[in-house]
């Protein structure tokens, strides 16, 4: 007797939990020859909405988790990666038979572990003790911002989300992130990783759907203290002026020219500082 | 009070009728799916603005802390066409700090009394703090019921209390809280609402819960007391007003406590002499939401004086 097939709903990763649009909506996925492949949510700006106050109830404990229990739960991210790469792998040749998926998915499992080692250490890289002429110990710390809002690029569907994603969430920021809109099935898989790997719900938050659904929402949010955007000149120009009313952080990377997600300096102690705010205390001493 | 006063419990119910537990769930499950957009949102929120008892019940309240709220309570937002709130609700020993600020406004002070919240000392004890926050300025007192006494099935003593403590209160208006997370069934919530209301006069509230226990006002709970009200309006011509308590923390929840009311006793309830919300949290997230309507964009909550912090 021949068995039905059990075919997956695509679901997105959103508080922890698995949801389908607040919309209902969804638009087909193909396979690079064009053939039906499953249903993606098409996310709007309420499932958006959604996500910021997931992300928020999320981030204050996930900034004080311990620097060491970060690096080991993205450590953990990696781990859970590692075991699933080969069907990463297949969901990135199903939409681009091109791509060098296996390349991409080990690049991405490494990119992980990188940004593990860092949770611990950019903060006595960062901050400083600053000499000043009055009798003050005077010393500069690096705090989280709070809620990211990140729109991932359109290629490299997974090392490119990732590579955008880690850099926030090593210092204790919460994201939500808008996946690729031609390649979404890995960011489905990713939610899925993320599940199951000892990050706290809420502290990733992935969407798909169109940029046109989500950017304008994701520029004006005013909880949303950053947006890290793979934009063009158009949609760069639309999220400043959104952004400026509540003097929202912007830092982008310009999707005219192919982004090297595979260079040296697509990832480090940089990244991890966009998404950094500096406290400087006085503190009397010696007098 | 002409009627005969009920002795037990089982003779109560069948006189007012029981409640269908399955009924009332399906009907408010019906509430949370009305679409209220854009112009009648708006309207729906500054309502509830309008409604709100702007509350503080804690042991670690000051003067200080009451002065701020009832400047909130006065001025929730910057745009003047956001209303003051109904009431601030307050222990009884700070009612006269709250009364230097509101002395000649619209915002009336309500204070908890009667040994809140669990109503478990003396009648003596509760009536003369009841006097002692009247003759402190309170506009509004809040009693509890005594829950242990209608459990165990003593209606008389319950309902001889309310009327006691409405005597104490003289003309200052009276908030029956039943606790009806204490109350265990519908019919029972049914049962004390109608024993409450038998010796309330009209404008004085009926109350689901202090706020201290575990549950608190729910959809259900709020739709058993509507219909309650409804049902002795029709039958004495006599308005009692509602206030849920506790809980509603959401611009969401209120409107669907609204969409409620307006379903169930209709516009005449529809004002703040009819409807009230006990909250804290709540009027924050109304006047987020009202100030995302009018610009378009989404708020963050630290703006309207949630805990504030990076998130």
């Amino acid at each position: 007797m021949s068995r039905l097939p059990i075919t997956k709903t695509p679901k997105c990763f959103l508080g922890g939990a698995f949801i389908r649009s607040e919309s209902g909506r969804v638009y087909e996925h193909k396979d690079s020859a064009g053939a039906f492949v499953c249903n993606i949510p098409l996310c709007t700006r309420k499932d958006l909405r959604n996500a910021v106050e997931a992300a928020a109830k999320a981030g204050p404990g996930w900034a004080k988790r311990s620097a060491y229990n970060r690096g080991q739960i993205l450590y953990r991210i990696a781990e859970m990666l590692e075991s699933r790469a080969d069907e990463l792998a297949a969901a990135i040749s199903l939409t681009n038979p091109n791509a060098a998926a296996s390349r991409e998915v080990r690049a991405a499992i490494d990119r992980t572990v990188h940004y593990a080692g860092w949770t611990d250490k950019y903060e006595s890289l960062l901050g400083s003790v600053n000499p000043v002429s009055t009798p003050h110990f005077n010393f500069t710390v690096m705090e989280p911002m709070g809620l990211i809002g990140i729109l991932a690029p359109e290629e490299s569907p997974l090392l490119g989300l990732l590579s955008m994603i880690l850099p926030a969430i090593t210092s204790g920021n919460t994201v939500i992130a808008l996946a690729s809109h031609g390649e979404p099935y890995p960011s489905i898989l990713l939610g899925e990783i993320l599940a199951v790997s000892d990050l706290p719900g809420g502290v990733v938050n992935l969407l798909t759907g169109t940029r046109a659904d989500i950017l304008p929402t994701m520029a004006t949010h005013a909880h949303l203290r950053a947006v890290y955007a793979a934009a063009n000149k158009s949609e760069r120009t639309e999220i400043q002026q959104g952004a400026a009313e509540h003097v929202k952080r912007t830092v982008f990377l310009p999707s005219e020219k192919p982004i090297d997600w595979f260079a040296d300096d697509a990832q480090g102690l940089y990244h991890i500082r966009h998404f950094l705010e500096a406290k400087t205390t006085w503190h009397p001493v010696g007098v | 009070m002409a009627r005969s006063n009920p002795i037990s419990l089982r003779s109560l119910i069948s006189e007012i009728g029981p409640v269908d537990q399955v009924g009332i769930e399906e009907r408010v499950a019906k509430y949370i799916t009305r679409s209220i957009k854009k112009a009648s949102k708006v309207q729906a929120l500054k309502l509830a603005v309008s409604m709100v008892d702007l509350t503080t019940l804690e042991g670690k309240d000051t003067p200080g802390k009451v002065a701020s709220l009832c400047l909130k309570a006065l001025h929730p937002h910057d745009d003047p066409s956001i209303p003051s709130t109904a009431a601030v609700c307050v222990y009884p020993r700070l009612v006269k700090h709250a009364k230097k600020l509101l002395r000649g406004s619209s915002v009336k002070i309500a204070s908890v009394a009667t040994a809140f919240p669990s109503g478990q000392a003396p009648l003596a004890t509760r009536l003369s703090e009841v006097r002692a926050a009247v003759s402190d300025g309170a506009d509004e007192i809040d009693m509890v019921i005594s829950r242990g006494a209608f459990l165990a099935g003593e209606l008389a003593l319950v309902q001889d209390e309310i009327a006691a403590v409405r005597d104490a209160c003289g003309k200052t208006t009276l908030k029956a809280i039943l606790e009806t997370s204490e109350l265990e069934t519908y019919d029972n919530i049914r049962a004390a609402s109608f024993l409450a209301m038998r010796v309330l006069r009209p404008g004085d509230f009926i109350k689901t819960s202090t706020g201290k226990t575990s549950s608190n006002a729910t959809l259900g709970n709020n739709q058993v007391m509507l219909e309650a009200i409804r049902d002795f309006y029709l039958e004495t011509g006599t308005e009692i007003a509602m206030k849920p308590a506790g809980g509603i923390r959401t611009a969401k929840q209120a409107i669907q406590f609204l969409i409620a009311v307006k379903e169930t006793l209709g516009d005449a309830w529809l004002n703040n002499a009819h409807y009230r919300f006990g909250a804290s949290a709540l009027l924050n997230d109304l006047v987020r939401q009202l100030v995302k309507e009018k610009t378009g964009a989404y708020q963050a909550p630290y703006t309207f004086s949630e805990a504030s912090g990076s998130y």
